[in-house]
């Protein structure tokens, strides 16, 4: 492999700058590497090498002309439930495997208005429901690691690929982990920013008071380029909220004295495996050992999170996906059933089984005689949960866990486990429900595969949350085992 | 709370979803698993909390009323299962 594909997104981007290498050539040494490790890794649903030559030449004009900035001319990756005009976008379903959106969504106009290099669209679990990419329509994603394991997911595609080196960044979208528990899984970094700090416009809806768009990247510096990229208002999306957006770059100092850190105790108990409990403790010891102040905090309602989101994102999906009817776009089966048989025909052949399990959950949920007992009763809890972080975010700036019970499990292992797989999102999901700004970043190896430190914030200080885990980077220094993934090491070699 | 056949059946039709019975009781032992994990939501003490749908506080997003740009219709049409004379075609509706 060229060594200058293992480099960071900030180094390659110096190297873009002072002319060491062009846009071209290295996104022609990107195409090479995904040659060979994408029949190991899968990690992409559409490729696109034509378009990302062409983004290459534009960008490398523009870099000739003198013009410098952090994203010009770097292979990047998006997760394929964002909007990109002209290009296919599936969702990893087959009610969409042949939409080619009219428009970009706003993080993606942004990204290519800063230059960034499009290599293609990545795999996930269909329409972000799942945590290992096992429920794509097309095929199942491996973790770089071990590839006889899961990505995690949902943006599993997006995880793997910046693992495997197949891009220097990618976006991804997380409604209940889907960007923390795929990044711990596979030893790369990732932030899921405050609810309304990043525009959802043009991110293909699945439970919208939970969706935000964030990066999966190999660094925290990288994280912070990122998301200075794509964070801000944007007038089409309601949501997005009117706040001054900082250079997110401004977080990476390595002191971290006097931070208050506060540790969950119910973030160490629900089946978190001893040895990940262990293995962040000893993170969190490191970080005290260099002036953060650490004291056990509670939340009792995380332990109910599990319901609540088991609630609420299927209501609000339920809701969502009713407008794939085979009238628009996507898939049309049985047009001969008349309107109504052929919406119900088009929506079971175009939607897999975790898809439609939601649909129906969320509909029960939603539906006469049962709203008060389940959508109120959830809504509710949410606000309990939240008064609850509000309550210890007095006491503390951030909070630090770990991002999942287990590191990442076998291909097939939970994929007929109801419960089981859920629980991998037990850590991530109550962040989602109060709209938290939550990181993942590697903090060490259990069995030879990764583990990720959660850093949970206030809403909307995502510079605290990227300054310790900026700091524990540093501190950790696991750059060089981090930087090849063992499992694709050993076929590559 | 477990969900029975007839309320698969009722609320597969309700969500527009064309499902045997075979296909529906496949799915009733994850959805039961789910709805037999909400049970211990009914315990919490909720009688006088507000309801949350929205977890950051933002209210009557306003924007000025200007026109903007709106999608070609050759556009809009471009991923349509059918389409003719501009309009989108769907099974016929209305009995002759």
């Amino acid at each position: 492999m060229n060594e200058l594909l293992s480099l960071s997104l900030a180094e390659i981007s110096q190297k873009l700058q002072n002319r060491e290498i062009s846009a071209v050539e290295l996104t022609e040494a990107v195409l090479t590497h995904i040659s060979v490790a994408e029949p190991q890794v899968q990690a992409f649903i559409t490729p696109t090498p034509e378009l990302a030559l062409e983004m290459a030449r534009q960008a490398q004009a523009r870099l000739d002309s003198g013009e410098r900035s952090p994203l010009l001319g770097v292979p990047i990756a998006l997760k394929d439930n964002l909007c990109t005009a002209g290009v296919r976008t599936t969702c990893a379903s087959r009610i969409l495997h042949n939409f080619v959106p009219p428009y970009d969504a706003t993080v993606v106009k942004r990204l290519r208005e800063a230059g960034a290099v499009f290599v293609g669209k990545l795999n996930m679990d269909e329409f972000a429901m799942g945590s290992s990419t096992e429920f794509s329509a097309f095929h199942p994603t491996r973790n770089p690691w071990d590839l006889e394991r899961v990505p995690g997911g949902s943006s599993g595609g997006s995880a793997a690929a910046v693992a495997a080196h197949m891009a220097y960044a990618t976006l991804g979208s997380d409604t209940g982990g889907s960007i923390r528990q795929p990044a711990a899984f596979c030893g790369v970094v990732g932030l899921k920013p405050t609810y309304g700090r990043v525009s959802r416009y043009g991110l293909v809806a699945y439970a919208s008071s939970l969706d935000q768009i964030g990066p999966i990247t190999k660094t925290v510096e990288d994280c912070a380029i990122m998301l200075n990229a794509i964070a801000g208002k944007d007038p089409h999306d309601a949501t997005s909220v009117n706040l001054h957006t900082p250079d997110f770059r401004d977080a990476l100092i390595e002191d971290i004295k006097g931070i208050r850190l506060g540790v969950p105790r119910e973030f160490f108990a629900q089946g978190v495996q001893p040895e990940v409990a262990e293995t962040v403790r000893k993170a969190i010891g490191l970080l005290e050992s260099v002036g953060a102040e650490v004291q056990e905090v509670s939340l009792p309602m995380a332990e109910q999170s599990l319901a609540i989101y088991y609630i609420l994102a299927p209501a609000e999906c339920s809701s969502n996906l009713a407008r794939y009817d085979g009238v628009r776009y996507g898939l049309r089966v049985g047009a001969e059933k008349g309107h109504i048989g052929m919406m119900e025909a088009t929506r079971a052949a175009g939607f897999g089984k975790e898809v439609t399990q939601r649909i129906i959950i969320g509909t029960y949920a939603l539906s006469s005689g049962y709203y008060d007992a389940f959508y109120l009763k959830a809504q509710k809890g949410r606000t309990l949960l939240r008064q609850q972080f509000d309550e210890v975010f007095r006491q503390v700036d951030a909070l630090v866990c770990p991002t999942t019970p287990t590191p990442a499990f076998k291909l097939g292992e939970l994929v007929d486990d109801p419960l089981a797989m859920k629980l991998a999102d037990v850590l991530t999901i109550p962040v989602n429900l109060a709209g938290l700004p939550g990181l993942s970043v590697p903090c060490g190896f259990v069995n030879d595969l990764p583990v990720g430190l959660q850093i949970i914030g206030k809403p909307f200080d995502e510079l605290t949350v990227l300054r310790v885990g900026y700091a524990w980077e540093q501190l950790a220094c696991l750059q060089d085992e981090l930087r090849m993934p063992r499992g694709l090491a050993k076929v590559l070699a | 709370m477990a969900l029975t056949l007839e309320q698969m059946r009722h609320t597969a039709k309700l969500a527009r979803l064309e499902l045997s019975d075979a296909q529906l009781i496949e799915l009733m032992r994850p959805i039961n698993a789910l709805m037999e994990h909400f049970e211990r939501l009914q315990a919490l003490p909720l009688d006088e909390v507000e309801p949350t749908s929205h977890s950051i506080p933002v209210f009557n997003a306003f924007r000025e009323d200007v026109v903007g740009e709106t999608l070609p219709r050759e556009q809009a049409l471009a991923n349509a299962p059918e389409a003719r004379d501009g309009l989108f075609i769907v099974p016929r509706i209305v009995e002759e």
